[in-house]
């Protein structure tokens, strides 16, 4: 077996955003790594997690990345996109979204970058992103920790952030849980002060300086920054199994 | 018994300048683009597109075509970023509406139930809001009191969809693993037209599937097209997978006005029948 490397830290930050989060549908939207992630918790602690086969399928075996064969699923389920939001909005979903842009109180941006009525970039357009942040449990991966990305203020506001939310109160403050924002340096999540980003923990091999000097804001958390476990030989294995040819590697190199 | 069959060019012949029009689908996946080309050999102009964005919002808007888009994504799948609809919106020459998915759904059953709005939650709280300053909220009447966004329904004046399998009466059949969202486009609009890989007897929809693929029933359909590859070069599963080769030329036809110029000259400038022989020949 080889020795573990970021990528696989990584992998594990990825899954333990669900733990605890029992039966619900586990939902990476993005990336290689959340594929895995998402996986691998369910091959582990947390059982009951529902995945889907990145369409209209709930299935219960885990076919490696990248070599999807639909033939080959096993499916307990029907999830066509439509039904997908019954299961948003009644808030039985854990989601794992990209973002462009994630700002210093947790607002995220999939959008646009500049003014709207002539971005300077035009990304993919909001998507899902507002409802799912008012509806249940949302997460974050970026795969290029950068100044461009993590920013004090997003150009646009596709993902409600804690403190939007609270501003908004009622239901949506109570139903928006933002947990995570796993990058290729960190986790972070917005429990610090005035529900802003704090950093949680650091990849092996990472520095907290070099997160800082990355990060377009000041980041809270100082004595408390952990570094992510790395994965257990079981782990690690199953790793292996989820992604033979090593896709994980070209998503994060180091 | 009403035979509905008829053509892309008498649908397109019966398009107005600035009308609102939907295409069902998702991304480029089951997008009935024999359509879509035909609209754009024509010279309508103006439109509103409503649309689960992909190469459609895309070419109608290199082609000039578009007023104004309303959409929650525009994407490739396989590209996340659609180039066209990119430049289209970077240069200012569309208007947006930007909605959340949620919304966007919402949006179009309103319309399908003749209702003005439906309420939801998603968009409070999200710039949504400030690009949309037409959104209404309004408060719950119960002792509640909740605010939730009034989504206003999307009418349209006329929806497109591509089916697995149609009758000629127009009754639709999917065989892939999503329905999306057709029957909701035809439900929105005022006149509804459906192509299909191929035309079936009516007996004969279930020896192609079971009748839970009979998801568009014929109340929904004015007119029938067989469109064979029509959904070219989006997916049409189980029929044909995304052709890949020509969504990446088609994606670097953004790359200059040069390219995309030919990219027009070669596959749109002709008619369907030389699209799909040029297409069959790559």
């Amino acid at each position: 077996m080889s020795a573990a490397r970021r990528a696989d830290a990584c992998v594990i930050a990825c899954a333990e955003i669900y733990r605890g989060n029992g039966e619900i549908l586990a939902n990476p939207t993005v990336g290689t790594i959340p594929y895995i992630g998402a996986r691998l918790a369910r091959a582990t602690f947390e059982p009951d997690l529902v995945i889907t086969d990145g369409e209209a399928m709930l299935v219960t075996n885990d076919q490696a990345v990248g070599a999807n064969n639909g033939h080959a699923n096993v499916v307990e389920g029907w999830l066509p996109f439509r039904l997908t939001f019954d299961v948003v909005w009644a808030g039985r979903r854990h989601v794992v979204m990209g973002a462009s842009q994630v700002g210093r109180n947790g607002d995220t941006n999939i959008s646009s970058i500049g003014p709207f009525e002539k971005p300077s970039a035009q990304l993919l357009g909001p998507r899902g992103a507002p409802g799912n942040t008012v509806n249940h449990l949302t997460s974050y991966w970026v795969p290029n920790h950068s100044l461009r990305v993590f920013v004090e203020k997003v150009d646009f506001v596709s993902g409600v952030g804690p403190a939007s939310a609270a501003r908004l109160g009622g239901k949506p403050a109570a139903y928006n849980d933002i947990r995570f924002v796993i990058s290729d340096l960190c986790m972070i999540d917005f429990k610090g002060e005035s529900a802003c980003a704090r950093l949680v923990a650091v990849h092996p091999g990472v520095t907290v300086d070099e997160v800082r000097e990355r990060t377009g804001f000041p980041l809270q958390g100082g004595q408390s920054i952990t570094t992510t476990r790395e994965p257990t030989p079981a782990e690690m294995s199953l790793i292996e199994q989820l992604d033979p040819s090593g896709l994980r590697y070209r998503e994060v190199s180091a | 018994m009403a035979d509905k069959r008829t053509t892309e060019a008498e649908i397109v012949a019966e398009l107005k300048d600035g009308m609102t029009i939907g295409f069902g689908g998702w991304g480029a996946r089951r997008k009935p683009m024999s359509v879509v080309r035909a609209i754009l050999r024509s010279p309508i102009k103006d439109l509103t597109v409503v649309s689960w964005g992909g190469p459609d919002v895309g070419l109608l808007c290199a082609a000039g075509k578009v007023r104004k888009l309303v959409y929650a994504f525009v994407s490739l799948d396989s590209i996340p970023l659609e180039p066209h609809f990119r430049l289209a919106r970077q240069s200012g020459s569309v208007e947006a509406m930007e909605l959340d998915e949620g919304m966007f759904y919402w949006g179009l059953y309103a319309a399908g139930l003749r209702l003005p709005f439906m309420p939801n939650r998603a968009g409070l709280g999200s710039d949504v809001m400030r690009v949309n300053p037409g959104l209404k909220t309004v408060r719950s009447p119960y002792l509640d009191g909740e605010e939730l966004v009034a989504v206003p329904a999307l009418n349209l004046d006329v929806a497109f969809v591509h089916m697995n399998r149609a009758d000629v009466r127009g009754n639709g059949q999917f065989l892939g693993p999503d329905p999306y969202f057709d029957e909701l486009f035809l439900m929105a609009a005022k006149r509804r037209f459906m192509t299909c890989e191929r035309i079936v007897r009516t007996e004969d929809f279930s020896r192609e599937g079971s009748f839970h693929t009979l998801k568009i029933n014929r109340m929904l359909v004015d007119g029938v097209v067989a469109a064979p590859n029509g959904a070219h070069f989006t997916s049409c599963a189980p029929d044909y997978p995304r052709d890949e080769a020509f969504l990446g030329h088609y994606a670097a036809s953004a790359g200059s006005p040069q390219a995309w110029s030919d990219f027009r000259r070669i596959y749109l400038d002709v008619e369907e029948a030389d699209y799909q022989r040029l297409v069959a020949r790559r």
